[in-house]
């Protein structure tokens, strides 16, 4: 269009054509803005479906990836994929699309153009166009491989910070703040320098790019300028030509700007396809033994020697045990000595060798997960609570339980006092925003939850460490009844906790040590009846 | 939003620029000099649509070919200009920007140094990181992509206009009679695009936050089957999230290729008037071309400028939660960095070893009124064996607290030789006191590194020697790479045993004047436990011992005991004495030897404890 308006007013045209002219550059412009309003609104949004459901993918990944995962890799650096390397991953996807798209309709029309007025202008421009390309082969592989070592460098420092924070307290005890402070140095000067090295190369890529188009542009001023003066193009021609050189200029900066983005967005997907493409090692078996439907359950411990994964000691050494259904068992023993193990092992927290934990007759290993696990009440000593609301919490494992039955579970847990003490009763927020619970209180919220969680076996670990013995007594009494209605496995230190259990374990470095029923151990008279006669006199200090 | 609210917010963000803005002072040289390449290189952008016109008017208009060989050896040297400044131009503002970035850090680990431990009871570990690393990198972003482009841009647009005026006003006029429309336009894009960008910032928050919770409370996720309804929950936070963006996203797809049609129109105008003027005044055909290349490139730097919006508003809520860092008072007795390291204890040989330590009325509570040291007065002298015995929640561990000065106490003096604490050089005290705790805390690392915990004092024969005087030794050399091996985080694959002898060689090695040991020993088995006491033992020679227990075994050898039943000293004197008294010590003692290992449990819980928010 420009060319025609140009070429029209060397030779001299009237004012109407000319309004024409403007006219029809307007309506081009508009008919290009649609079209690139419509473009981002294709791809941006495209890419944010596709970020939704890459996110959505990796949490619902996350969630069946088992407690030996979460141990080995740090909860920081699995947010920082989920977050800073999905963003890099949605930019390539994105804006690293669409400008690539750009890049290809602008070039494709500009040289469409190009070559309609003069190949021979056309061909001298994009004679530099092999030095681009070899440009971006030779820089996109150095970036990438500093960006790598950019994010390497990145991490060891943030692994350092985490270190210095989680160790707070001795670091200042040893007096030791101004020597991690110069530790800290060493690492910020080598991710100073590791990023000062890829400013070192990205620095020339840009504008490399820069300069072998423009050499287009100069051969084109320069040949193409002569082939003016000659007369062989005109001279509209020849400002048209420049103008669609224009043209060609800002996809070159883009290019190198989308060359980034893909290999930053590429090194980004590597470490999120690492978490998705590892499976579960604890996970239902391909074909899950049939379930009986019932509504007691039979645990049988046979033989269990277990070793945590990277542990040099096992942790059990030849448990054997059964609870039959409706029956419970008590397992007593020093920290360490293995009673957590023990409970962790039925629901799968960690697997047990096979052959070696049963529920029902049926190794757990051979179990559907969900179906085991949903058989399972867990109260642990150490109660995650959610920020949610108390009700909200207490529910966790029931999610349509009526408000009346979370309260009856609540009364049950001796909780029911203390949360109609808070500001709004159930409905009060617990956790980050809202208030903070006592340990006691925490450990009756877990008890109301595996309370009201209506499954056979219930698993009581040490769940009444931080209450008074008062209460203790008063919520063993209210849970009397639900113990004779499951199967239940309790573990505590206390010896009023345990006296009627069934059985009592007692246990000693993974090994049991002692069994039999309260009263058969107190005329043993070994470990379990000096603990008796400790917590008696206890009983007696505390009445003083 | 009101326009007060809007009024507000633009007045903070001016405040955070500016305390930025102090950041870059002693860069304040190259930053000149950054602007200036940056002015210098605008101007030769500026240079090739006034080549292209020459070689028009002067070259092919009046066909010189030896002009046009001459303007294409100024085209060709333009070139090389632009790409010798373009690459000096990032060096020199990248380099000034990962400084930049570098000295953020430094003073946020330092202010991390620097705050007092109650900080740390109440703020999530994984939230500070964030401050040094998440959140520096966002300004990163924005002083590598924003802030150059920002001069760059606002050059260029001077730049141009000087030009366009340069060539031809009337024409200039006719690119402004644009203007208001412009304004116009980014004006409602700027109060959109606000509003819409702190929605989904909002919405990433939360989104995180639930990742979050949900990573660290995975096992009971999944023990309690949650996995379908917070897969539910989660598609909802991120559809909302995905909804937010998408809502943002068409305000820039409107907005960019609305600049674009107003650009449009202003070289329709051009091509309208210009052309005219072309027709029936002077102008030349080559200031027309030359006028509609800048026209072309004037909206260019406007486009940047509100691309750079976005990334300029996630700069400034970074910003402003790092200043939030560095705004918390720093605890009295933080690390001086400004000031050198005091002197290490002098060790005349013949001197009297040991500190004195008074508790003089000493009250302290975590929270408010909840009292967990009442009024607890009791004297370590030099050189004496002191153990402090009582239930967890009596108040032990809050004295050694108090002592190494993590918290203050709220009435009462405590007292070391003499002096009140807060006349002490924090680091002076520390340095003279070793504490052991019982969960021990180790660094990954050789093994050696975390013997001296990095102290240049010490060589790696006071640390084997030390070793060896405790007992570790033995097993150090089982550590595959002896004292160079290395420990893995928190020395995950040593046992309890094993890394509490290396917390006894760490501090031995440092040859302190008070020794306290918090429980040291409780979480030990027997045969480890004979290896520590032979070692405590060594431990506590010719210094002042601070014995924290609740076995009493471990506290035969001491010369006097102090009883702490809720916060309260109940008994004080010498085991003998406590023995007589017939008293609570007497029945402790009854307890433990009855109980045997299984007792000491049940002497943590003789009396009915008290949960205290943090125990050491």
């Amino acid at each position: 269009m420009l060319r025609f308006a140009v070429d029209d007013l060397y030779k001299g045209v009237t004012a109407e054509k000319l309004g024409r002219y403007a006219m029809m550059l307007f309506g081009i412009a508009i008919a290009a803005g649609l079209f690139k309003y419509a473009m981002r609104q294709f791809i941006i949004a495209i890419s944010r479906r596709l970020e939704y459901e890459l996110r959505n993918e990796l949490f619902e990944h996350l969630q069946t990836l088992d407690a030996p995962w979460f141990q080995s890799h740090r909860t920081g650096e699995t947010m920082s994929i989920a977050t800073n390397d999905l963003s890099a991953v949605r930019m390539m996807l994105g804006p690293g699309v669409m400008y690539t798209v750009n890049t290809i309709i602008v070039s494709a029309v500009s040289i469409g153009f190009m070559v309609s007025i003069s190949p021979r202008l056309t061909f001298y421009s994009l004679l530099p166009l092999p030095l681009v390309s070899l440009s971006v082969w030779w820089f996109g592989d150095r970036i990438h491989k500093r960006f790598e070592g950019v994010q390497a460098r990145f991490a060891r420092l943030s692994a350092h910070v985490q270190e210095n924070l989680a160790g707070m307290r001795v670091v200042r005890a040893f007096t030791s703040e101004r020597r991690q402070a110069e530790r800290f140095a060493e690492h910020n000067r080598d991710y100073l320098e590791q990023n000062l090295d890829l400013i070192r190369t990205s620095g020339v890529f840009q504008p490399s790019l820069a300069f072998f188009s423009g050499l287009g542009a100069l051969l084109v001023v320069w040949v193409g300028g002569r082939e003016a003066v000659k007369g062989h193009i005109t001279i509209g021609q020849f400002v048209a030509f420049t103008v669609y050189l224009g043209m060609l200029n800002w996809p070159m900066v883009a290019l190198g700007w989308v060359i980034n983005i893909f290999q930053r967005g590429l090194a980004s997907y590597g470490r999120i396809h690492a978490i998705l493409v590892t499976p579960p090692s604890i996970a239902s078996p391909g074909t899950p033994a049939a379930a009986a439907k019932r509504d007691s359950a039979q645990i049988e411990f046979r033989h269990l020697t277990f070793t945590y994964p990277g542990a040099a000691e096992p942790a059990l050494h030849d448990v054997s045990f059964t609870v039959p259904a409706g029956r419970t068992v008590a397992l007593v023993g020093r920290t360490g000595s293995g009673k957590s193990t023990v409970l962790s092992l039925l629901p799968r927290v960690f697997d047990p060798p096979p052959g070696t934990v049963f529920l029902d007759g049926v190794d757990v290993r051979e179990w559907d997960l969900d179906a085991l696990r949903a058989r399972i009440a867990p109260a642990p000593q150490e109660t995650f609570l959610f920020s949610a609301t108390v009700a909200e919490n207490i529910a966790y494992g029931a999610h349509d339980a009526a408000p009346t039955a979370i309260e009856a579970a609540a009364k049950m847990a001796n909780l029911d006092g203390d949360v109609r003490g808070f500001p709004d009763g159930y409905e009060t927020r617990v956790g980050e925003r809202g208030i903070t619970l006592s340990g006691g209180q925490r450990q009756r919220a877990a008890i109301a939850r595996a309370v009201l969680r209506e499954a056979p076996v219930l698993l009581l670990d040490d769940c009444l460490s931080a209450v008074d013995t008062q209460t203790e007594e008063a919520i063993l009494q209210g849970l009397r009844g639900e113990m004779r209605r499951r199967t239940c496995l309790l573990v505590s230190h206390r010896v009023s906790a345990v006296r009627e259990a069934d059985e009592i374990l007692v246990f000693d470095r993974g090994r049991i040590a002692e069994r039999g029923k309260h009263d058969e151990l107190l005329a043993l008279d070994g470990r379990y009846a000096a603990l008796h006669r400790a917590q008696q006199l206890e009983e007696e200090i505390e009445a003083s | 939003m009101s326009e007060h609210e809007e009024d507000g917010a633009r007045a903070y963000d001016h405040q955070l620029v500016r305390r930025l803005a102090a950041y870059l002072a002693p860069y304040r040289w190259q930053v000149a000099l950054a602007v200036f390449v940056t002015l210098l290189q605008a101007a030769v952008q500026l240079m090739f649509p006034w080549l292209t016109k020459e070689a028009i008017d002067l070259g092919i208009r009046h066909k010189d070919l030896y002009a046009l060989d001459r303007i294409a050896l100024l085209y060709l040297a333009s070139l090389l200009a632009a790409f010798g400044l373009g690459y000096a131009q990032s060096q020199i503002m990248q380099g000034v920007a990962q400084r930049v970035m570098r000295d953020l850090r430094t003073t946020l680990f330092r202010k991390l140094q620097e705050l007092p431990a109650s900080y740390y009871d109440r703020t999530p570990v994984g939230r500070l990181m964030t401050r040094v690393t998440n959140d520096v990198d966002v300004l990163n972003e924005m002083f590598t992509s924003g802030v150059d482009a920002l001069f760059g841009d606002i050059f260029m647009l001077i730049g141009i206009i000087v030009a366009m005026a340069n060539l031809n006003v009337e024409l200039l006029a006719v690119t402004f009679s644009v203007l208001p429309l412009i304004f116009l336009v980014t004006m409602t894009f700027r109060i959109r695009v606000r509003k819409v960008f702190r929605d989904v910032r909002s919405k990433l928050a939360r989104l995180n936050a639930f990742l979050n919770e949900n990573l660290t409370g995975m096992t009971t996720v999944q023990l309690l089957g949650r996995e379908d309804r917070n897969a539910g929950e989660f598609r909802a936070i991120n559809a909302e999230h995905r909804d937010a963006n998408l809502l943002a996203n068409t305000y820039h797809a409107v907005f960019f290729p609305l600049l674009e049609v107003v650009s449009a129109i202003a070289l329709s105008l051009i091509v309208w008037y210009g052309g005219r003027q072309v027709m029936w005044t002077g102008i030349t055909l080559g200031t027309l071309v030359a006028f509609i290349q800048y026209t072309q490139r004037f909206f260019r730097p406007i486009s940047d400028l509100s691309e750079k919006y976005g990334i300029l508003q996630q700069a400034m809520a970074s910003s402003e939660r790092i200043f939030e860092l560095l705004d918390t008072p720093a605890d009295p007795a933080a690390v001086r960095f400004d000031e050198p390291a005091p002197a290490p204890p002098a060790r005349d040989g013949g001197a009297e070893r040991g500190l004195r330590v008074e508790f003089d009325h000493v009250w302290f509570a975590y929270v408010g009124e909840h009292w967990v040291l009442k009024d607890v007065s009791f004297t370590l002298e030099r050189g004496e064996k002191l153990a402090l015995v009582g239930a967890t929640g009596s108040g032990k561990s809050t004295i050694a607290s108090l002592l190494l000065r993590f918290y203050t106490p709220q009435r009462g003096e405590i007292r070391v030789d003499g002096r009140p604490l807060a006349g002490w050089n924090a680091e002076e005290l520390r340095q003279r006191i070793g504490l052991v705790l019982q969960d021990v805390f180790l660094f990954s690392g050789p093994v050696e590194a975390n013997l001296r915990m990095d102290d240049p004092r010490l060589n790696r024969e006071q640390v084997v020697a030390a070793a060896r005087e405790v007992h570790a030794d033995e097993f150090v050399a089982r550590i595959p790479g002896g004292y160079d091996g290395e420990l893995r985080e928190r020395g995950a694959s040593l046992s309890a045993g094993e890394k509490q002898l290396l917390s006894f060689a760490r501090t031995l090695a440092r040859d302190p004047d008070l020794l306290i040991l918090d429980e040291a020993t409780s979480s030990v088995d027997t045969h480890t436990e004979q290896l520590i006491q032979a070692g405590l033992h060594r431990l506590m020679k010719d210094r002042s011992s601070l014995v924290i227990a609740h076995r009493l075994s471990t506290i035969q050898d001491v010369d006097r005991i102090v009883v702490l039943h809720h916060g309260e000293v109940r008994d004080m004197g010498t085991h003998a004495e406590l023995m007589a008294l017939s008293g609570l010590y007497s029945r402790l003692w009854q307890l433990q030897y009855l109980g045997g290992r299984q007792g000491a449990r049940a002497v943590a819980r003789a009396f009915a404890p008290v949960v205290t928010p943090t125990d050491l």
